[in-house]
């Protein structure tokens, strides 16, 4: 056994058995983060502590949550909202912690794409990243089937119906997905698990890894400038701060960090309060009904640019499309072909790109929460056509760019 | 040397051992999600056609779906997806659309069917007659047993339907 002074402080104590100094000092306060950026580089924080408000409204919420198909809606509508002291508090942080946390994440990519932060070693963290992406999805969609209303019943039979891959005709698989011929009981509890706890698990485990994956190449810059991290870190540690090109993140960066989550916050509450409903859609306060499908169903906004995609044509293609859209993002890394890290402003065609597509998928989210008809169809067509092109033509543009 | 082959040799069967244990668990995980048997045998929809009225779609309720039932009029088109009973022509098919699954609206003025999800749209006949619906409404089995239909049970009628692939 190892040798043990007499802690002097539980401090002391708990840094004897579990060396908390030194993971403080090389998870934070020795992890280095550039002086030149801006708030866009806070979302990440923003994100974080988004899902800690999930997590922690969800968990009140699961106390009187009723995974069953003749309780649920009323579980969520009348007990959780009307009887539960602080109920509806819940709920609606819940709802527009999930909303919002879309939004940040778009701010999030967006700004990783215009930055180029995500080639010369930043692969993985674009990766993990999209992965984060995807379940965040998965997870939205689960929790969006929980309340058991008319939305939730029709957007989980037509989401799990895109399963039969068109004319594959794959009916088998879909109602394994369900476990029923329709979305019911087996369908509403396995949704729910994952929801509260598969999904949520594999959240945790990839935010490890996308921190994890920061570690090596580090935060990008405004300028897309490679630094000598170690130098810079020797310059900080020597007390010479103001010339070192980086900052500790523990608490420099912290401070900075704080200061937009509190703007942000301020930002989040205002809507928790004010303007819940944008995030409750009305049509879901109709119990789910199988013989009466809602007028007109769309997804929730943050869905909607992908929807969009899917519609204008017919169900094969539009499915090859709809798909591609999923996961074409994850390959942006290895689409673009230029050596440069640079902001979109300084790299001449790509700039056009970024806010050409930036444009096309606010269009496509418009577009696909109006009713496909007339002029939207057509504007709904153009856009997707637009978004396949700039696919298509990134490796080409990025190819023969300048250096900068 | 020898030393470290006999415990790679352990180590492949050690890995060999516990695969085939992954593998027992990923089939058990599968069998979990399938329907339960109670779902399965979810029976038979039996429904009364003698009350019909043309030109009115009556819907039911068959496996947690919803079954279309139209009585045609003379001045619809005929199709041989038509179910006959006596001298009366009937549509009968499962009322989800083929796109994605939504319930499409009837319109008895316009005498068609409007998918409100994506604009597809059927006839009378259950044919798709605008996109993104790839094929026509699907004929549940059935069986007629005199005024009646028995929906579930394959009768000669359906099985007809079937072997000239009209049923999708």
């Amino acid at each position: 056994m190892a040798q043990f002074e007499k802690a002097n402080s539980l401090h002391e104590w708990l840094d004897q058995r579990l060396a908390i100094d030194t993971l403080e000092r090389v998870l934070a306060k020795e992890y280095w983060i550039p002086k030149n950026i801006n708030f866009l580089w806070a979302m990440g924080m923003v994100l974080a502590f988004t899902f800690g408000i999930l997590l922690v409204s969800g968990i009140f919420l699961l106390m009187y949550y009723q995974p069953n198909v003749n309780l649920a809606f009323d579980s969520v509508n009348y007990t959780i909202m009307r009887e539960v002291e602080f109920g509806w508090l819940w709920r609606h942080v819940h709802a527009v912690a999930a909303s919002v946390v879309f939004l940040i994440i778009y701010i999030h990519m967006f700004t990783g794409i215009y930055y180029g932060s995500y080639k010369k070693g930043r692969e993985m963290i674009w990766i993990s990243g999209m992965l984060l992406f995807v379940t965040f999805s998965a997870e939205a969609f689960s929790g969006y089937m929980l309340p058991w209303g008319q939305m939730s019943y029709w957007a989980g039979m037509v989401i799990t119906n895109l399963f039969s891959i068109g004319s594959l005709e794959l009916n088998g698989l879909v109602e394994w997905i369900r476990g029923d011929y329709v979305p019911g009981q087996a369908f509403l509890d396995r949704f729910f698990m994952l929801h509260v706890l598969l999904l949520p698990l594999a959240i945790l485990g990839l935010i490890g890894l996308h921190f994890g994956a920061l570690r090596i190449p580090h935060v990008n810059n405004q300028d897309g400038e490679e630094i000598d991290f170690e130098a810079e870190a020797a310059k900080y540690k020597a007390g010479n701060k103001k010339e070192a090109k980086v900052i500790a993140f523990k608490p420099d960066f912290l401070s900075k960090d704080m200061f937009v989550l509190s703007v942000f916050l301020i930002f989040f509450f205002y809507l928790v309060f004010w303007h819940y409903s944008f995030a409750m859609d009305p049509i879901n306060f109709d119990p789910a009904d199988p013989m009466k499908t809602p007028p007109h169903i769309y997804p929730e906004w943050y869905f909607l640019w992908s929807y969009e995609i899917l519609r204008p044509f017919p169900k094969d293609p539009g499915l090859v499309a709809f798909g591609i859209a999923q996961v074409i993002f994850f390959l942006i890394p290895f689409l673009d072909r230029s050596p440069n890290v640079a902001p979109a402003s300084r790299r001449g065609k790509f700039n056009i790109w970024f806010w050409v597509m930036l444009v096309d998928v606010i269009v496509l989210t418009v577009m696909g929460k109006l009713p496909p008809e007339g002029i939207f169809s057509t504007i709904g067509l153009v856009a997707t056509v637009v978004f396949f092109a700039l696919w298509i033509s990134l490796p080409f543009i990025t190819k023969n760019e300048k250096a900068v | 040397m020898a030393e470290n082959s006999r415990r790679d040799f352990m180590g492949k069967v050690f890995g060999g051992w516990a695969a085939l244990g992954g593998l027992g668990v990923l089939y058990a995980a599968k069998k979990t999600w399938d329907p339960l048997p109670s779902v399965k045998a979810a029976g038979f929809t039996t429904v009364d056609l003698s009350a019909a009225e043309p030109n009115v779609l009556n819907v039911e309720k068959w496996r947690g779906k919803p079954i279309f039932i139209l009585k045609k009029t003379p001045d619809m088109e005929k199709s041989d997806r038509d179910v006959v009973v006596g001298k009366d022509r009937f549509l009968v098919a499962i009322g989800l659309c083929t796109h994605l699954g939504c319930i499409p609206a009837y319109r008895p003025d316009k005498k068609d069917f409007l998918c409100a999800c994506h604009g597809g749209m059927f006839d009378t006949s259950g044919d798709n007659i605008k996109p993104p619906p790839p094929s026509p409404l699907v004929i549940p089995p059935f069986k007629v047993e005199g005024t009646k239909l028995v929906l579930g049970e394959e009768g000669p009628e359906y099985k007809k339907m079937k072997e000239a692939g009209l049923i999708a």
